[in-house]
């Protein structure tokens, strides 16, 4: 490595930040647009799962949260776009590739939504595993990049609380309404396990090793588990892995290892709702394409 | 019905079901700052329904949620012009536009209510509904030499404050907003 | 174009840059503007510019150690341990 790459490398494992504007390593710089990017388009697909469910909420208040969640994050898709074109690719640019399947997005987000247990879960879990991430991602070496984690994990919080409300509601409430939450945690359980990425040791990891990430997959794991697992205990809630336990003395979680080859399968492309959400994206941009342009011209 | 009570629920239906509609665009607006604004303009309208439903809701003995939910769809007082499924965008402006106007005019005459209830409501309303005018407003100087557009405005212009009877869209809306509501007992909470 | 965005978060605080959107004018601006940093009631106040109209100042020179007009160009500690040691010393000699 260059001295100069060198010097950087030893800069931001200190806990250094860099601007924009400032010199990056070439290696450093496509590897933080391509990490920021995959967040900018989770964010963006992200939206498809719940939006059908905005138009089923079942009460007044419901529809209030649930809209202002998925608003919520598509300004979080703005946001970082906005810090992905600063890195020098247009936000057109990431949409090209995202619909082209060339640039990919966060495995859960490939999956279908089939009740609203389903918007109850992915509040309370999905989002919860989402935002380990993104706290560890407050500290992040890219400055612009940590300060939009700032106000995304700050709107993020009512999120959590929402799904909660949804979920404690629905298991007191009727037998059937308990049975969606047991249905839909079923079957988020798996993608869940695998939403923070394969075990890879954080000094082999680059993300770690640039402090593009100040945390390890999994010890990304172990702190979901370790926040969650028992507010679904506590409920009455099974989880659908009879290895599930924590082991009192080394205070990690033991677990059935997930399925890596269907973590990999998914994120390139070939999850169950991958091409129809990819097609919806697709139909809204052209649909839409005149609008830019007027304003364009103008 | 009592008067008052009929008169909050033509507004309130009006908001809730435009609300719903202009929710359709949350994810899949023509860029993304504009999904932002426009689904805080659906909130806004849902936010409203709300308000108006909770008043109308002591007038008649029963929840701005059962008003809002549990009804018929036939029993539902909004305009034809609000029911419409609308998925091009200068559709959805032309209609943005014309609402506003209308519903300008509609709450000038609710401020001016001896009902003070009505009139503290309607101020209340009119408050947040300035900034859908501004964006109506900045969207129509955009639009406004766009064929498409110019067609929009002249194909929904008359179904403004026309309440008729409703359309098969009204419906079709109804049976997806209460699916997951009517999936159990009335009274379930959720 | 690109906006710059500075919010308040409350009066008397100091704008702190926010982030920037994508907008074709002012009024599409401010509309934004408003929603991305305003929507939850989180700022008491934006300011709102045209990246353009932004100048970015990044080079300082300081060759020759300006340090007369700076906190660390008084390194006092020896010169008061002197001083308070004379003192000492011209109090014990006054007794």
């Amino acid at each position: 490595m260059e001295q100069r790459e060198q010097d950087f490398l030893e800069y931001v494992q200190g806990g250094g930040q860099v601007e924009a504007g400032d010199w990056m390593p070439d290696e450093y710089r496509a590897r933080l647009r391509k990490f920021i990017e995959m967040h900018g388009n989770s964010e963006l697909m992200g939206v498809l799962p719940e939006r059908e469910w905005i138009l089923r909420a079942p009460t007044l208040q419901r529809k209030l949260a649930l809209t202002a969640k998925v608003q919520d994050e598509v300004g979080h898709a703005q946001l970082i776009y906005r810090v992905v074109e600063d890195l020098g690719k247009t936000r057109e640019e990431c949409l090209d590739d995202l619909i082209s399947g060339k640039s990919k997005f966060h495995n859960v987000f490939h999956y279908p939504t089939r009740t609203w247990g389903d918007v109850g879960v992915i509040a309370w879990l999905v989002d919860a595993a989402a935002i380990i991430s993104q706290k560890a991602l407050l500290k992040c070496s890219y400055a612009p990049y940590a300060r939009i984690m700032k106000k995304i994990c700050w709107e993020e919080s009512f999120h959590i609380l929402h799904g909660r409300d949804v979920i404690l509601t629905l298991m007191n409430g009727t037998d059937d309404q308990r049975e969606l939450v047991q249905e839909a945690l079923n079957r988020w359980w798996g993608p869940l396990m695998q939403f923070h990425g394969n075990p890879i040791p954080t000094e082999d990891d680059p993300m770690f090793i640039w402090r593009i990430k100040s945390q390890g997959n999994d010890e990304a794991r172990q702190q979901f588990l370790d926040g969650y697992v028992p507010q679904i205990w506590e409920l009455g809630l099974t989880v659908p892995d009879p290895e599930l336990r924590k082991d009192e003395e080394t205070g990690r979680w033991h677990y059935t290892e997930p399925d890596w080859d269907e973590l990999m399968s998914v994120v390139t492309g070939h999850g169950p709702k991958t091409e129809d959400r990819l097609n919806l994206r697709r139909a809204a941009r052209e649909n839409s394409a005149w609008v830019r342009s007027v304003l364009l011209a103008a | 019905m009592q008067e008052r009570a009929r008169l909050l629920l033509e507004i309130a239906d009006d908001e809730l079901i435009l609300g719903w509609r202009d929710s359709e665009w949350t994810g899949i607006a023509p860029f993304l700052e504009e999904d932002v604004a426009f689904s805080s303009i659906a909130q806004n309208e849902v936010g409203h329904a709300r308000a108006l439903y909770e008043l109308a809701a002591n007038d008649l003995g029963t929840m701005a949620d059962e008003l809002a939910f549990d009804r018929p769809p036939d029993e539902y007082c909004c305009s034809e012009l609000v029911e419409l499924r609308l998925p091009e965008w200068e559709r959805t402006i032309a209609r943005h536009v014309l609402y506003e106007q209308a519903d300008a005019q509609r709450l000038e005459r609710l401020k001016a209510s001896d009902d003070h209830e009505v009139a503290g409501l309607a101020a209340k309303i009119d408050r947040e509904e300035i900034y859908h005018r501004l964006h109506a407003e900045m969207w129509h100087e955009r639009l406004k030499d766009e064929p498409r557009y110019v067609e929009a405005l002249e194909e929904l212009r008359p179904l403004v404050g026309r309440r008729n009877g409703h359309s098969l869209e009204l419906t079709t809306l109804w049976e997806e907003m209460t699916s997951v509501r009517h999936s159990q007992p009335a009274g379930t909470k959720w | 174009m690109i906006y710059e965005v500075f919010r308040q978060e409350r009066k008397g605080q100091a704008f702190q840059h926010a982030g920037s959107v994508e907008a074709t004018d002012e009024r599409f601006a401010e509309a934004y503007a408003r929603e991305q940093y305003g929507r939850r009631g989180e700022s008491v106040a934006l300011w709102v510019v045209a990246r353009d109209s932004v100048m970015r100042i990044e080079e300082f020179v300081d060759e020759l150690n300006r340090n007369y007009h700076r906190v660390d160009g008084y390194p006092l500690k020896e010169k008061l341990k002197e001083a308070r040691a004379r003192a000492g010393k011209a109090a014990a000699g006054d007794r």
